[in-house]
């Protein structure tokens, strides 16, 4: 299909692409799938769309009504497109440690009101903030992607099938860990399929974003984490550095796919799977794009300076 | 075997400040325990009385994370940095 009704009709079917190139071991493919073709610039743009949507038929979101959200920036940008287009207004509670093209998004999509957490408490310091405000204000609509059922809903109804049909041969699948939706929906639809499907899950070291805790009681899993079962999902957990991260997104660039930083991560999560099995095809999830992070100096810039950068700036 | 630990910030001052300490052990289970014994401080803190991991705490073997490992079995060898992390909102895009 090549004529659309509405920029929202182009969420979702991605394409994927070989980047077996980079993968360390020969008998391994590892197969891209490029989120940042999204009209709202990120794999966002689909539970921005299924959460909305969800709130419609169920009535908490009509006319006139004001919605509040955590996000370090692609949640926030692509409920905000969301949101222009069916005439919503939006508020995002954002860390203030984001890479400034976020908020310029924000800005470009008019948000009502970016509201800042503190940056050393990271994403953790955008969740308790926003469910303050929320409970404070009953008005508001707090669609709270962390634990709303709609957000691993769209990646179990479509990027698991999209995956499935464009990839059968998958053996692993490789992605972001954050609120774990497209780990939960897309791991629990491929396990579906074929219950012999590996799924990985790759974090960024939380490194000063825990500053902000004063004890483990703090600490957060995402509900629908736990909801789904993700202790069970999940085959392994691993962490990638911002040095790796940054190192991987320039060899994604060297093979022509310009993707964020987090999609650097991805891949070095990817190529250590891929060193660790005999032989597979490992399907990846790049969230986005990497016009959001020009001013990181991500590819053009001394690598240990970027590299000190990333430590207190949220890219994942 | 001889192993680093890497403490978060809170876990520190049980520690007398130290953000990395030496200790024994040739699986986490082992490890936690010599830590527990000589920072008595760190007590439930990382494994519950029943013998869990404690729900809001990530132990990770260089950099995988030991509950999709073998849990409180996971080996260690000589040389393995244990970092201890809190569970928090990943990097919530």
């Amino acid at each position: 299909m090549a004529f659309y009704n509405n920029i929202l009709e182009l969420i979702g079917n991605t394409p994927m692409v070989d980047v077996s190139e980079l993968s360390p071991n020969p008998r391994v493919r590892i197969v891209a799938k490029l989120e940042g073709q999204n009209p709202g610039g990120s794999v966002k743009d689909r539970i921005a769309l299924a959460m909305i949507e969800e709130a419609e038929k169920d009535g908490r979101l009509s006319e006139g009504k004001v919605l509040l959200e955590p996000s370090s920036g692609n949640t926030g940008i692509g409920m905000a497109m969301v949101c222009k287009v069916k005439g919503y207004r939006l508020r995002i509670v954002m860390p203030a440690n984001v890479s400034p093209e976020r908020r310029q998004l924000l800005e470009v999509w008019g948000v009502d009101q970016i509201i800042e957490s503190p940056g050393n408490e990271g994403s953790n310091g955008a969740v308790r903030l926003a469910r303050r405000l929320a409970a404070e204000d009953p008005e508001l609509v707090f669609l709270y992607q962390y634990a709303n059922p709609a957000n691993p809903r769209a990646h179990y109804e479509g990027t698991g099938p999209e995956i499935w049909r464009d990839c059968p041969e998958v053996t692993h699948f490789v992605a972001g860990l954050g609120t774990s939706g497209t780990l939960m929906g897309v791991g629990h639809y491929l396990k579906d399929q074929n219950p012999a499907i590996k799924v990985w899950a790759i974090e960024p070291p939380s490194g000063e974003m825990v500053d902000g805790l004063r004890n483990l009681e703090d600490g957060y899993i995402p509900p629908i984490f736990d909801e789904q079962g993700g202790a069970e999902l999940l085959d392994n957990k691993t962490i990638v550095g911002p040095r790796d991260s940054i190192e991987w997104t320039r060899r994604l660039r060297d093979v022509g796919v310009f993707a964020g930083i987090s999609s650097g991560a991805v891949l070095a999560g990817a190529a250590r799977c891929a060193s660790r099995i005999d032989e597979g095809v490992i399907a990846v999830v790049l969230p986005d794009g990497g016009w959001k992070y020009l001013s990181t100096g991500a590819w053009t810039d001394d690598i240990d300076l970027v590299t000190e950068r990333a430590k207190t700036t949220i890219y994942f | 075997m001889a192993v680093e630990v890497r403490l978060p910030n809170i876990l520190r001052p049980h520690a007398g400040g130290q953000a990395t300490v030496s200790t024994v052990g040739s699986t986490i289970g082992e490890v936690l325990k010599a830590l527990v014994a000589e920072y008595p401080g760190m007590a439930g803190q990382l494994v519950t009385e029943t013998g869990e991991m404690h729900k809001f705490v990530n132990v990770y073997v260089n950099d995988d994370d030991v509950r999709y490992l073998d849990k409180l079995d996971t080996k260690v060898t000589d040389g393995d940095t244990v970092s201890i992390l809190p569970a928090v909102a990943g990097g919530g895009f």
